[in-house]
């Protein structure tokens, strides 16, 4: 060891470097809120002996349970409706000629260099009760008041749903690129139909793209706070609020370290099921 | 057939745009209510830049993303470099940890650094926030950097190697040449996600250092103000600088 560290000094301060970095600030502080989660809540030092679960327990207690529950029903919802959305899209898109498909593809990636707090705001202008849509819907005389789009469990998953749509069709895009069509054709030509192949060829084939697109939008519904602070007022909440009320106003630290624990288990059950969907796929190929 | 997928694929092109066009044409709107057009102004980009803290704040952000980008395309490279290059102990972990940091929720890894911080007694400020933001940009710089290697003739190090040049020296002028294209993409990156973050930044910020997204995150919590669509337009014409930008940097560099 002392060896190859005389004869390599730039390799040993590479690893040492990068080492250093993720130990101390992914690993260690990760440690530190699973510890936490399991201690008792302390005005002054935040955590504090002894262990329990009370935490754990409290996210049962039925006022949090409701907004747990009220949070994952509304990422549910925004995720279907993303699904619902992209999947046509990523499929229409992979189907475009190549040289325009790069332009569009740009367009899908623009909203991910851009401003979300920005662009939340900007979904504001638009649903508020004076208000461009219920502007238009009055000048066209659908609706003679306006209605209350603003502050409602509608406008938070159209937020949702606005700001993370590109996450859902970027990976269904890429899977629908890597579907060949001479095995839709073979499909066809061994007798199935067209709703036949779509569900024994296409779904299968596409499925670990549905999965990272699940991924990559239910954990972000959960937890991007300032949705519903601008959209949704104070009964929309989602577990990223209550994450950030116990953590800087609270200041309970286990409870707010045990509901991000549950999101991260949330994670690892998705990516766990996105393993095995391509694991399947692979073995299959082969 | 062609034409129903067609107008689908521009339907749902104009529902992602329209709000982003709302923001930029009323950040031109001379109307104090904001929802009724009232003639084309520049006020508010006027009563931007003689807002005092505001401008400070711009300067925090962009100081920020500067350094920020800087130290994690240094160490990004460094990683992807050691991935690409280095058999060690623990690489799967370290592939794994880097993975974790991307796909976790932006919240998870925010708490864990501020309790991280607050242990040790740092003062949340720009010390803090310089060390959150290049956390979370530093997978990106990795996969990028990783990309650009992944295609890269072996035996060229090999050779430099040979002809006796130190690990350094050959990591110098045959590497870095040829990730010098991905280093500059991850660079813009990483400045562009630091610009924007809301989420990791409530959590790791204090009142010594005030940045950008904050100070509208604060301004939008409460009704509509004129000040931020002028703002926010300024921002997106900035982060699409950024991304043509790299976008060139990319294809120029594969061609």
């Amino acid at each position: 060891m002392m060896r190859s560290i005389k004869q390599q000094p730039f390799r040993a301060a590479v690893l040492v470097l990068v080492w250093g970095w993720l130990l101390f600030l992914v690993l260690a502080p990760n440690i530190l809120v699973v510890g936490a989660s399991v201690m008792t809540r302390n005005p002054s030092t935040f955590i504090s002996l002894p262990l329990n679960l009370d935490a754990y327990r409290q996210l049962f207690n039925p006022l949090y349970l409701d907004v747990f529950l009220h949070s994952l029903y509304m990422a549910a919802l925004t995720t279907l409706i993303c699904l619902l959305i992209g999947y046509p899209f990523a499929w229409a898109l992979s189907r475009v000629e190549k040289r325009r498909q790069m332009l569009l593809i740009f367009l899908l990636i623009v909203p991910f260099w851009t401003n979300s707090l920005v662009r939340t705001y900007a979904l504001k202008l638009i649903l508020a009760t004076n208000g461009l849509l219920n502007s238009a819907l009055m000048s066209l005389g659908v609706i003679d008041e306006p209605a209350q789009l603003l502050y409602t469990e509608g406008a938070v998953i159209v937020g949702l749903v606005y700001l993370l749509l590109p996450f859902m069709i970027l990976p269904l895009y890429s899977v629908f690129e890597d579907l060949r069509q001479d095995v839709l054709l073979a499909s066809h030509d061994l007798g199935a139909g067209r709703f036949a192949t779509f569900k024994n060829v296409v779904v299968p084939l596409t499925l670990p793209g549905v999965l990272a697109g699940v991924m990559l939008v239910l954990l972000p519904a959960m937890g991007l706070f300032f949705v519903p602070d601008i959209l949704g007022g104070s009964r929309n909440l989602l577990v990223g609020n209550v994450i950030k009320n116990q953590f800087l106003d609270a200041r309970n630290w286990p409870f707010g370290a045990a509901a991000s624990i549950v999101l991260t288990l949330t994670m690892a059950l998705l990516m766990f099921a996105h393993r095995l969907s391509k694991r399947r796929l692979g073995e299959e190929g082969a | 057939m062609r034409w129903l997928s067609r107008s689908y694929l521009t339907l749902v092109y104009l529902l992602l745009y329209v709000p982003i066009v709302v923001l930029v044409v009323f950040s031109f709107n001379d109307s104090r209510t904001g929802y009724n057009w009232g003639g084309l102004s520049l006020r508010w980009y006027d009563s931007l830049f003689n807002n005092h803290a505001m401008v400070q704040a711009m300067w925090n952000s962009l100081w920020l993303a500067l350094t920020a980008a800087t130290v994690s395309t240094i160490i990004g490279a460094l990683t992807a470099l050691a991935l690409h290059r280095y058999r060690f102990r623990g690489k799967r972990v370290l592939n794994g940890m880097l993975f974790v940091v991307m796909m976790s929720p932006e919240i998870v890894l925010a708490i864990s650094l501020l309790g991280l911080f607050l242990l040790l007694g740092l003062k949340l400020g720009y010390v803090s926030l310089l060390l959150a933001h290049v956390t979370f940009c530093l997978p990106f710089v990795v996969i990028t950097v990783m990309a650009r290697l992944s295609g890269f003739d072996e035996r060229l190090p090999e050779a430099a190697r040979d002809l006796g040049a130190s690990d350094f020296t050959m990591t110098r002028t045959v590497l870095l040449p040829v990730i010098m294209p991905a280093l500059m993409a991850g660079w813009l990156l990483g400045f562009t996600l630091s610009m924007d973050d809301v989420v990791v930044s409530t959590f790791v910020s204090g009142p010594s250092y005030e940045i950008l997204p904050l100070r509208i995150y604060s301004m939008v919590r409460v009704g509509l103000k004129p000040e931020v669509n002028a703002l926010g337009t300024l921002l997106l014409v900035f982060s699409l600088v950024m991304l043509m930008l790299s976008q060139r940097i990319l294809s120029r560099s594969k061609q």
